[in-house]
């Protein structure tokens, strides 16, 4: 890895979303991912002589969404603009676009890089989100020579998400990737699946020397659709940027694919071709009002929006910064937190500790979301109930849990059914300790000597003799009584 | 028959004079005489025809008739159509058959009509002499050796030759106007976004609009009621309430004030021309008018700025012409971009790809400014001499065209002479008013005059009314051309 | 503003459209003459002129978010020149 400390890099991302309604963006045809091909591409979207597009209401909804969730200006007029270029997934010739007046403008986002205690927070500036259409796909395989267009997903709406060049590190750029990711899921108007290609962001990077204050001449990483590979192409770009600098050379402007197999950056397209769109204000479409209304309306129809949520949490349960950022983190993980309070579980912060710890554990090695797990926020709070009020010790509402994912039923009955239940009874506790000192007189021999290992010894043996059953706080008491 | 109004024929038909199978073949008859010397139609089918003259008998027979059910039109090859081919009379879309209709065509279907053919037309509508056709030039019926006038050649050939008793054409700098002054006719160019451009292949955008063609103003008013009508699938198309054009063609022209813009009488104006417009103000007057001199004064910047914005919006409309999904693909080819470039080369002809290129130029990187953008201003300024000038008058007359129709080939070699063709009707475009030509007499060589007018938004019925009391006090319209 | 051969070819190109020598020779003289005519629009001050891209003064209308389109594939395609599986096939496509 080149010497890095005399560079600072410099990183703005694009993010192309694709939006969750229903039809298309100009056209009435499904969005609906897997279809066999060219059956979701209405005549509008082949682009056949005499179309015309009609905007979609649910897209311009999602953009109002998302712009007021960034604290961005929501254009009361914005303009659809063609972008002129010939490729064939692009049945027009051009696609619609916004070039000078995007209907979202400004914003930020305010993300957490690094984790736990470390984690540092940053704000990023946006410049602009716009709604534009999705191109269609080529297929290269199986045609002799020959690639396959299929223009089903020609039309999808799309937001394009554009930040300033903010960020100056990989990762920044991938805490910056993951928290939209994370906001657009959360504002559902994206589902935020990057193996169908519902979010892309592609990397602009340059470097300058440290102190600098012009920026260096930055390339374009295209169509990264993991954040494994935003990383790997960010940090390989750099990489190259840096030597190439110091060994004399100069960047050229271009746009460049990450290859993962060869973890290396490679040009697309060369500067002669650097594409003129010949951009103008599309003719068949008019101008988009935003009023003042249509975005009271979303604003009302909006949930709840995570920074709010995180500080509410913190206010109302005293749950810690990274806790409560945890929790935010989904819409899905949050809703089981608050539904498992709902429930009756009485402690926040016993609650937060079982969803962060056990919960997320077995969700993660399911690879399933909160929503679907066998213990439902009532399981939970049943159990916390039962620790709480003294009937399962801690350590043994683990096995209970366990049980409980396996599907055999309520705290209760799992309590019931394995003689789980704990011993608070001080005359029975007492008759175990009686026979633990009993049997174990060299310990307590060493106690009297001084050696405080020796007391674990003795409560270790209690726990063992009472399967784990008995109330450690109470078994603590009575073996200090004891030993006097 | 053949001479007979719509009126006329609507009535023969209810009276069972003559059934629509029977008008149907008259016309079929006259265009299998006529057609193989003027060419005015690409596409005819007769079975096609006949079929739904078949099913307009039925209708009229079973009293759900409407006012033009079973009326044989001829429409432009520039709507699409399902079951006969839409050439735009083009190579580029020889074979093309539209899977889809376009709302005209749907209007005059629920209307009951008959399609009568496809009418040659200019190649994508470019053109103001019916030259450049991939089918051949069409005729002039009043001299055979002068052109008929275009875009819509074919179809101003047709009425005029009583081949057709009514037409559909588009106008987008005069196309409907200009050969309806060359051929002695009558047709309509309606406010824009008054008729659907769904299904009506897009040559420039923000100026094309489909109208009427017919013999009389009172056929136009009939025609219009069913072509107009909101439309959703066109962005463009305007929600109004429906209104019968027809309402006041008996409205006495008293008082009506005639503007007559100062700069169409000057240099340019072929005398003859000039005379059959002063004896048809003269008429004017004595049917009640006031005469009012107004200025258009940026009325000259109308044809500079047309042939900035036309072309640019049409390179962007002919993108999707590239022979992957439709339309005539290169026989033979080597890569991607040999198919687009020879397939696009050999499909356009010389005018089309000269337009092309002119338009592709002024939006390119760095003359947009200069050229698009300020044709877009100069726009502004020509629609606003017209409000202004609708202040003091309430229609604008003059010359449809300098000049009678001139020898087929005679303006061929320069561009730019063709392109001043358009210089009184182009303003009407760009401004979107509405604007028509009406036969006001004869100029040199017996080639008939065409007179202007030009209202205010939506007064067509206002315009029809004061075209129709011309028609009433004189006959003009009624000549047709000898030996016909 | 003059034009040049080398600016008919190169729009031409971004054009897609083949044109041989003595076709782009032929399009530089009347291209010539069209843009001269196209000059005398610099000859209006337009400060302060907004430009207007539509006759009409109307915003876009939205469209309610519903799929109306049903698989009209075979239809559709029925003109198509090289159609495979259902897929449009064209040279293939190098990144």
């Amino acid at each position: 890895m080149a010497g890095r400390k005399d560079w600072e890099v410099v990183i703005g991302l694009e993010t192309h979303t694709q939006l969750t309604t229903a039809s298309k963006i100009f056209s009435g045809a499904s969005t609906a991912f897997g279809a066999a091909p060219n059956t979701q591409a209405s005549v509008v979207d082949l682009a056949l002589p005499g179309v015309l597009p009609v905007l979609n209401k649910g897209a311009v909804d999602c953009a109002i969404k998302f712009g007021l969730a960034v604290g961005s200006h929501i254009a009361e007029k914005s303009i659809f603009a063609r972008k002129n270029y010939f490729y064939p997934d692009l049945p027009k010739g051009y696609q619609i676009s916004q070039f000078e007046i995007p209907v979202v403008q400004g914003g930020s986002l305010t993300i957490q890089v690094g984790s736990g205690q470390e984690a540092v927070s940053k704000t990023v500036r946006l410049t602009r989100a716009h709604l534009e259409e999705d191109a269609g796909k080529s297929l290269h395989e199986d045609f002799a020579g020959m690639s396959g267009i299929d223009l089903n997903r020609a039309g999808t709406p799309l937001l394009e998400i554009v930040s300033e060049p903010d960020m100056r590190s990989s990762a920044e750029a991938v805490a910056y990737a993951k928290s939209l990711h994370s906001l657009v899921m959360w504002l559902g108007i994206c589902d935020g699946n990057m193996q169908e290609g519902s979010f892309r962001c592609d990397a602009n990077v340059s470097v300058r020397k440290k102190g600098a204050t012009e920026y260096g001449t930055r390339r374009e990483i295209k169509n990264l659709n993991s954040f494994r590979f935003l990383e790997k192409a960010i940090e390989t770009e750099i990489d190259w940027q840096i030597e190439t600098l110091e060994d004399g050379g100069k960047i050229r402007q271009a746009t460049v694919l990450y290859d993962p197999d060869k973890n290396e950056t490679r040009e697309m397209r060369s500067k002669e071709d650097a594409m003129d769109y010949r951009y103008f204000p599309d003719p068949d479409l008019l101008p988009l009002a935003v009023s003042a209304e249509m975005v009271a309306a979303i604003r009302a129809s909006m949930p709840e929006l995570p920074e709010a949520m995180c500080a509410r949490f913190m206010a109302q349960y005293g749950l810690s910064a990274y806790d409560a950022g945890v929790l935010t983190g989904s819409h899905a993980l949050a809703d089981y937190f608050s539904a498992t309070l709902a429930a009756g579980a009485a402690d926040a912060k016993t609650a937060a500790n079982w969803i962060l710890g056990d919960l997320s554990g077995r969700l993660n090695e399911a690879d399933i979301g909160a929503a679907a797990a066998p213990v439902t926020p009532a399981l939970l709070a049943g159990l916390i109930k039962r620790i709480a009020d003294g009937t399962l010790s801690s350590k043994l509402a683990k096995e209970v849990f366990a049980a409980m994912w396996a599907g055999e039923g309520d705290a209760d009955r799992i309590i019931e059914a394995k003689g789980l239940r704990q011993i608070s009874d001080s005359g029975a506790i007492e008759k175990i300790v009686d026979e633990v000192l009993a049997a174990n007189p060299k310990s307590v021999e060493e106690f009297r000597a001084g050696r405080e290992k020796a007391f674990n010894a003795l409560v270790g043996q209690v726990m063992k003799a009472s399967k784990g059953k008995a109330n450690p706080a109470q078994v603590n008491d009575i073996l200090k009584r004891k030993l006097g | 028959m053949q001479n007979a109004s719509l009126k006329q024929l609507s009535a023969a038909l209810a009276a069972k004079q003559i059934s629509s199978v029977e008008l149907t073949r008259l016309f079929l008859d006259r265009i299998k005489a006529l057609n193989g010397d003027l060419n005015a139609f690409i596409t005819v089918d007769e079975g096609f025809s006949l079929a739904q003259a078949k099913a307009a008998d039925a209708r009229l027979a079973a009293g759900t008739a409407d006012p033009l059910t079973g009326i044989p039109i001829a429409h432009k090859d520039i709507f699409v159509t399902r079951g006969m081919r839409t050439t735009c009379a083009s190579k580029m879309l020889e074979n093309y058959v539209s899977p889809y209709d376009a709302h005209v065509i749907e209007q005059f279907s629920a209307a009951g009509t008959v399609t009568l053919g496809k009418t040659n037309m200019d190649e994508f509508a470019m053109g103001s002499s019916n030259e450049t056709s991939y089918f051949g030039k069409v005729k002039n019926p009043w001299a055979r050796e002068a052109v008929p006038g275009g875009s819509s050649g074919g179809a101003a050939a047709s009425l005029a030759a009583r081949m057709a008793p009514a037409a559909t054409g588009t106008d987008t700098g005069g196309s409907i106007r200009q050969p309806a002054a060359l051929c002695g006719v009558s047709g309509l160019k309606p406010t824009y976004g008054t008729v659907s451009r769904f299904g009506m292949i897009a040559f420039a955008s923000s100026l094309d609009q489909g109208g009427p063609m017919a013999k009389s103003a009172e056929d136009l008013g009939l025609l219009l009621n069913v072509m107009t009508g909101f439309d959703p699938r066109d962005s463009t198309s305007l929600e109004r309430d429906k209104e019968d054009y027809t309402r006041d063609l008996d409205r006495p022209l008293q008082g009506l004030r005639i503007g007559l813009p100062k700069e169409h009488f000057g240099e340019g104006l072929g005398a003859d021309v000039a005379k059959a417009i002063e004896a048809a103000l003269t008429e004017f007057k004595k049917l009640g008018a006031i005469i009012v001199d107004i200025s258009l004064p940026n009325g000259r910047l109308s044809v500079p700025a047309y042939y900035v914005i036309a072309p640019a919006e049409a390179s962007s409309n002919l993108s999707r012409f590239d022979g992957v999904r439709y339309g005539h693909r290169a026989p033979e080819y080597g890569d991607l971009m040999d198919m687009y470039k020879k397939s696009r080369a050999q499909g356009f002809g010389a005018e089309v790809k000269r337009r092309i290129l002119i338009g592709t130029y002024v939006l390119s990187h760095g003359y947009y400014d200069a050229y698009y953008l300020k044709a877009q201003k100069l726009r502004r300024l020509i629609a606003q001499d017209f409000k202004a000038a609708f202040e003091q008058c309430d229609l604008i007359l003059g010359p449809t065209s300098p000049s009678v129709a001139f020898d087929i080939g005679a303006k061929a070699a320069d561009p730019v002479q063709m392109y001043l063709n358009d210089i009184y009707t182009i303003a009407a475009n760009l401004a979107g008013l509405p604007a028509m030509s009406i036969p006001c007499g004869f100029g040199n060589h017996g080639r008939p005059v065409g007179l202007h007018i030009v209202g205010n938004y939506f007064t067509e019925a206002r315009m029809l009314g004061a075209a129709h009391q011309y028609q009433q006090a004189t006959d003009w319209h009624t000549h047709q051309p000898q030996g016909i | 503003m003059s034009i040049e051969l080398k600016d008919v070819n190169h729009i031409a190109n971004l054009a897609r459209i083949d044109i041989s020598p003595a076709e782009a020779q032929a399009a530089l003289a009347q291209l010539t003459n069209i843009f001269a005519l196209i000059e005398e629009m610099q000859t209006v001050d337009t400060t302060g002129v907004e430009p207007m891209s539509h006759g009409i003064e109307v915003n876009q209308r939205l469209r309610e978010d519903r799929v109306t389109e049903t698989d009209q594939r075979e239809a559709n395609q029925a003109s198509a020149p090289q159609v495979e599986a259902g897929l449009y096939l064209v040279p293939k496509v190098i990144e």
